[in-house]
């Protein structure tokens, strides 16, 4: 019992950032239709620049995360949507996806020249103990995961579905030509969602690097693993990627504990392609209807 | 048209005489290199057949040339000659790569992008955790080149010119393929699966046969790629070759017979020609493929041609598969 316990906190606490993760590729699909397959590399990056404030800038960690968040939203969100995307998209979505797969390599490539190729020891937000519940060690870093994540999830819903801009976003998604003629200013919709991934990405970054560390390699199964988790929800839903990733991380924790650790990176494959075969709209997603 | 015609056969005799005549001068990392030009070419081949004619997107490509490295590595070191390893190597290839076309009959693009992703994970990871077969981690070494007839390939320069004829006899294949019937309906179904459907080109079967005849030419690569570096593992056939291999495809032109030529060229020998280091030749790299695709998605090849008749129609484009569906 106390095993579960610790294996489901450990797994919301892993699915939790699988979902900050995929609820910005679903937010970057429904505005732009935009497929980012560097969305891994995003995770990985703003460690990065949290790592190079406080080396090369001199700053305290709670102000270098801040410089952190500015830079992510500046590159991962306004130059990314301004350099790579708005060019590229008017040529269909293969383009893009190749642009985005060099824009990964770029970045990783990028980190291991110019900053390091090595693993990086990354501060953590919390003190790194256990606390017992039931008998069970639960990681308090686990819980401030799963706290903040919460919190962010939260906030992003009531953003979207409470305010007015949040409202003007959603219209942006389903009906963009309609939007317009209703005077909402699309563009600017789309480069909100574009800022709202970027912070989502830098949040998801400060969490998992105390744990894996900061390393140039971090965003190649993430950014898997995270689309698979939108796909399994439901790509066209913020719902589903919050249950897809949740779902992957638990999962993920109890296939490594009780079936096979090597092939635990197997399990979101085969769920991949099992929703992909009988469930193509994802768990809680709706059928998309495509006009030919 | 003759003229058009005249001027292809020319390029493509001078490419041959110039692969021919390449090898003499270099020292043998350089006649390795080629080598390698040779087999990368062949996997994008057959890439260019499922991802530039077909229009189906495969992250997987390099999971085949992996699949025929350690069909040729496990038979040729128990003693078995290569030529069994080309027939089990395309065998295997063929069947696993149509089995993967299934999941094509059913998405599209970027779910079929993550799709062979996800499968070419899977590839690695029973290369790297079945060890009783594939040893695993620690690969296997002394893989044999072939004696072709009495010919020992032995030596660097006997190997190439064994990978070029090769290569040679694959790409004339592929000419003959995309000339019949056959490469007509895979165009199509790039173009418009509906119309094509409708037009009474069986999809279905065309859909699944882009994806096994490109698999086996990764199938076939591989078979050539293990007596060639003589020690693989699985990490070279991971996630970052498929990319590669794609990569090729698009810069050099997807759809274009000549585009998988370039394309290894350009991602093989150009950055041992320019003397770059790895990263920063591919951070360079990176750069350029994302200003192409910015402004000329078919890649050098079609830039090219559009430069050669400007304001003609437009070059055959893989995205073009993109605009259907959407």
């Amino acid at each position: 019992m106390a095993d579960i316990l610790q294996l489901a906190v450990a797994g919301l606490a892993t699915g939790g950032i699988y979902a900050l993760v995929a609820i910005g590729f679903v937010l970057l699909w429904q505005t732009s239709q935009t497929i980012n397959f560097a969305q891994g590399e995003f995770v990985m990056l703003p460690a990065f620049f949290v790592l190079a404030a406080m080396k090369f800038g001199g700053l305290s960690f709670p102000l270098a995360m801040l410089a952190g968040l500015a830079v992510a939203l500046v590159v991962l969100g306004l130059l990314f949507k301004r350099a790579v995307v708005d060019p590229v998209l008017r040529h269909g979505v293969l383009p893009l996806v190749i642009s985005t797969i060099a824009l990964a390599i770029f970045f990783k490539e990028g980190v291991k020249e110019f900053y390091a190729a090595d693993a990086q020891p990354f501060p953590a937000l919390w003190a790194t103990t256990n606390i017992s519940v039931g008998g069970a060690a639960v990681s308090v870093q686990n819980l401030v995961i799963i706290a903040v994540t919460v919190v962010a999830v939260a906030g992003l819903q009531y953003f979207l579905a409470g305010t007015r801009t949040g409202r003007r976003m959603q219209a942006t998604a389903q009906n963009p030509v309609l939007a317009r003629a209703l005077g909402i200013a699309v563009e600017r919709m789309i480069l909100y969602t574009f800022l709202i991934n970027a912070a989502l990405v830098a949040l998801a970054s400060f969490l998992v690097s105390p744990i894996y560390l900061a390393k140039f390699t971090n965003g190649e199964t993430l950014g898997l693993v995270a689309f698979i988790a939108a796909i399994v929800g439901g790509f066209n839903q913020v719902r589903g990627a919050i249950v897809g990733g949740l779902l992957l991380g638990v999962i993920d924790n109890f296939v490594a504990a009780y079936l096979s650790a090597q092939y635990r990176a197997a399990i979101p494959l085969f769920l991949l392609i099992a929703v992909i075969l009988f469930r193509p709209q994802g768990l809680l997603g709706r059928v998309e209807e495509r006009t030919v | 048209m003759t003229l058009r015609r005249n001027l292809r056969v020319a390029v493509a005799i001078a490419a041959v005489a110039l692969a021919v005549a390449a090898p003499f001068g270099l020292k043998p990392y350089g006649i390795y290199l080629l080598s390698l030009w040779a087999v990368m070419t062949i996997a994008a081949i057959g890439l260019n057949l499922t991802l530039g004619y077909a229009g189906q997107i495969s992250l997987a490509q390099a999971s085949f040339v992996g699949i025929g490295a350690y069909a040729a590595a496990l038979l040729t070191t128990q003693g078995w000659p290569l030529w069994s390893a080309f027939v089990l190597a395309i065998a295997l290839c063929f069947v696993i790569g149509w089995l993967l076309g299934y999941p094509a009959l059913r998405v599209q693009h970027h779910y079929l992008a993550f799709v062979t992703l996800s499968f070419s994970t899977l590839v690695f990871l029973i290369l790297r955790n079945e060890e009783w077969l594939t040893k695993g981690v620690y690969g296997i070494t002394g893989i044999p080149r072939p004696t072709v007839l009495g010919w020992s390939t032995k030596a660097p320069v006997d190997f190439y010119f064994f990978c070029l004829g090769v290569l040679v006899a694959v790409a004339v294949a592929t000419w003959g393929l995309i000339r019949s019937p056959w490469g007509r309906a895979f165009t199509a179904l790039r173009e418009n699966p509906i119309r094509a459907a409708s037009l009474g080109v069986d999809t279905r079967r065309y859909t699944l046969m882009a994806f096994a005849i490109g698999s086996a030419l990764g199938g076939i690569a591989g078979v050539l790629y293990a007596p060639l570096v003589q020690f693989i593992e699985p990490t070279a056939f991971a996630l970052g070759l498929s990319l590669n291999l794609l990569l090729m495809v698009i810069v050099g032109g997807g759809g274009y017979f000549f585009g998988p030529f370039l394309g290894a060229a350009v991602a093989v020998l150009l950055p041992e020609w320019l003397r770059f280091s790895e990263g920063l030749y591919l951070i360079l790299y990176a750069v350029f493929v994302m200003v192409l695709m910015a402004v000329c998605p078919s890649g050098l090849l079609g830039l090219a041609e559009r430069l050669r008749k400007p304001a003609a129609k437009p070059a055959p484009d893989v995205r073009a598969s993109g605009s259907s569906s959407r």
